[in-house]
């Protein structure tokens, strides 16, 4: 029995599209004989039969966009497949509606997405180990505790066996409408519950004793409050799946706000130095092929007050202040798709060109989607720009595991008093959103002093 | 450092859109079964407008009438490629690249953004910036596309490829949205640079781009 993968046809690359199967379930195939056709972008691939045998089960049928290491095939002998469905379904299934019994009893419908790591995606899981924690049905008490490593029961938790009896895209159903798989009958392989399983039993919910959207007591939730679901069957509504990339967006700004205390503190910087500065040397830049922003300079100022204040520049790690040596500067980059934040290392070795370079360079690439996977990682300190959009400021959350995170806000000419006379001056807000665990206000306050010190007299001879 | 690949240069001239399929499927066989080394097929096409595998989608982007096509000699042509539909014709070189991307470029994205490379370089030798758009497919200079891409990959090994406006006359996009974006206009390298450029220099340039870009080197 094979499992036949959506591949990963690059490494930018997070699903792909099914355009034509071009094999039949009952059909034959070879190892390596065309089996599928996908379709990314500009791009249409032809997908070999990683397995001779029969094709056995079509699990993402065309049309369908799926992430890549989605099963989308099963392939198998003929015979064998058969007698194993049959062997195996009885086994599996009586023994699945008890374990799920007493969870729904207790702590209801949470099938959570969050908890959903794919299996393609260790890096992620490496990454924010706590929310399959935090989230994860209250299958046992402990396992509630926050922040702690995900337990693993002897035996097989409601999880496991949701995983072991259903594909990714059969919990994502189930997560969307609130399902709990493990008491759907299923007729796939094993015992499994496929795609057709779970959307019949969405069509006929009431012949089975599980309800389709159970009456969600209150405080079942982890977060603690019952709310309605986002839509209703029959509700005027266009549902749109989520991409690898805000999936892991979304677990991750949730995972962040949980884990720190965040607050944050606004500075209103005049920028009108800074401004004469960039025009005197927006030619120069010019001429090395580079493009002098308000960016490079804040990237500077930023550098400058990390040194002065470190623990800016920290993590916690348990009881522990880490203190890093190298400052490696995120600077998030919007993209008409999403969101990446790629990451300037050793900053402080970089003068102003330097860093107006890297995070030229940085940029472009995230734009066109070849950035390496090492260049979006290690970050120790971020800044992000939401005044290119207009923000007068921003609150922003902290990328985890940094502690401290700095907003640039919309640069404009403003109405000021300068020894006491109306001026006109170029101005704009900076925030930064801190962990209070480890930051207090006052320190927080003497790094944003420092920056605004540093941009309000720049030092033009570094430029 | 392994010594690079070889590449085979096939100027081919005028062919039409059928024949270049069926040419491409025969070597695309043969570089599968490894009895032809990596090609770069150089051609131009008479007037034709392809539709891309989405073909109901890419029809409705065709905002000519079939006797108005008929009238003006454009022929319409459904193809395996991805994209949306595309013109082609006289002044346009086109490349179809049959190489094998194994086994160190086997990324899809990447082999896009390398054909983009290939023609933003080649628009460099002439003082144009060309560029990415992201999330927008080919070569483009300020809002207007200099070059289109639409690939196929078979088991890693490559065919159709990118339409390079050189002389195009860009009044046949006028028949349809190109690529089904609507707010995008095109261009050539005849409007920009304001003359005709002669054919056979302006692939001499996209040879060395792509050799370079591919790093092959080029079979005698």
């Amino acid at each position: 029995m094979s499992d036949v993968v959506m591949p990963q046809m690059g490494e930018s690359i997070a699903e792909g599209t099914i355009v034509r199967w071009i094999k039949k379930v009952g059909d034959r195939v070879d190892r390596d004989e065309p089996l599928f056709e996908i379709s990314t972008d500009k791009v249409d691939a032809e997908i070999p039969s990683p397995a001779a045998g029969v094709l056995i089960e079509i699990r993402a049928k065309e049309g369908d966009t799926v992430p890549v290491n989605t099963v989308v095939a099963v392939i198998g002998e003929a015979s064998a497949a058969v007698a194993a469905t049959r062997a195996a379904t009885p086994a599996v299934t009586p023994a699945a509606p008890a374990p799920a019994a007493a969870p729904r009893a207790s702590a209801p419908p949470a099938v959570a997405p969050p908890a959903e790591v794919r299996p393609s995606a260790p890096a992620q899981a490496a990454a924010a180990p706590a929310p399959a924690a935090a989230y994860a049905p209250a299958v046992s008490a402990p396992a509630a505790a926050p922040a702690a490593a995900a337990p693993t029961p002897a035996g097989l938790s409601g999880d496991q066996l949701r995983r072991r009896k259903s594909s990714p895209l059969v919990r994502k159903i189930a997560g969307d409408h609130q399902v709990d798989i493990s008491g759907i009958a299923g007729s796939g392989l094993g015992g499994r519950v496929t795609k057709h399983d779970i959307l019949a039993h969405l069509d006929g919910a009431p012949r089975d004793a599980a309800p389709t959207v159970p009456a969600a007591p209150a405080g079942a939730r982890p977060s603690g409050g019952a709310y309605a679901p986002a839509f209703k069957p029959g509700d005027h509504v266009h549902v749109v799946p989520m991409s690898v990339m805000r999936k892991k967006i979304a677990e991750h700004m949730v995972f962040s706000k949980k884990t720190s205390a965040h607050v944050h503190s606004v500075f209103e910087v005049d920028y009108t130095r800074v401004a004469s500065i960039r025009d005197a040397k927006k030619a120069d830049y010019a001429r090395q092929d580079v493009k002098l922003t308000f960016m490079s300079f804040l990237m500077k100022a930023a550098v400058d007050a990390l040194k002065a204040v470190p623990i800016i520049n920290s993590s916690l790690d348990g009881d522990s202040v880490v203190y890093k040596k190298e400052i490696n500067l995120g600077i998030a980059v919007a993209l008409d798709w999403g969101l990446i934040v790629p990451v300037i290392k050793k900053a402080e070795e970089k003068n102003m060109l330097g860093l107006t370079r890297a995070i030229r360079d940085l940029a472009a690439r995230a734009r066109a989607k070849q950035l390496k996977p090492d260049e979006v990682q290690g970050g120790t300190f971020t800044i992000t720009n939401p005044g290119v959009f207009g923000a007068q400021f921003g609150m922003p959350i902290i990328s985890q595991p940094q502690v401290a995170i700095m907003g640039v806000g919309h640069i404009e000419k403003r109405v000021a008093v300068v020894d006491d006379m109306i001026a006109i001056r170029t101005k704009g807000y900076l925030s930064l959103g801190y962990d209070h665990r480890i930051i207090d206000g006052a320190v927080a306050d003497e790094f944003m002093s420092h920056v605004k010190r540093t941009l309000e007299t720049f030092d033009a001879s570094a430029v | 450092m392994s010594s690079p690949r070889p590449l085979t240069i096939r100027r081919l001239g005028v062919v039409s859109y059928t024949e270049g399929l069926e040419l491409q499927r025969a070597l695309v066989a043969e570089r599968i079964a490894g009895d032809i080394s990596d090609q770069l097929l150089l051609l131009q096409h008479p007037h034709v407008l392809t539709l891309g595998v989405k073909a109901g989608e890419s029809r409705q982007h065709v905002l000519a009438t079939p006797e108005r096509l008929a009238q003006l000699g454009v022929e319409l042509q459904e193809t395996g490629r991805g994209g949306d539909v595309t013109y082609h014709g006289p002044g346009q070189i086109v490349g179809y690249p049959i190489i094998s991307l194994k086994p160190d470029r086997c990324d899809v994205h990447r082999y896009v953004r390398d054909l983009e490379e290939v023609m933003i370089r080649v628009a460099a030798t002439y003082q144009i910036e060309a560029a990415r758009i992201p999330g927008l497919t080919g070569t483009w200079v300020g809002a207007e596309k200099l070059g289109a891409i639409g690939v196929r990959i078979q088991r890693w090994v490559t065919s159709h490829g990118f339409a390079f406006n050189v002389n195009t006359d860009l009044d046949f996009f006028r028949l349809i949205v190109p690529c089904g974006i609507s707010d995008r206009g095109v261009t050539s390298l005849r409007r920009l640079t304001g003359r005709d450029l002669p054919l056979p220099d302006v692939e001499d340039r996209l040879i060395a781009a792509f050799a370079d870009v591919f790093q092959r080197t080029l079979a005698t």
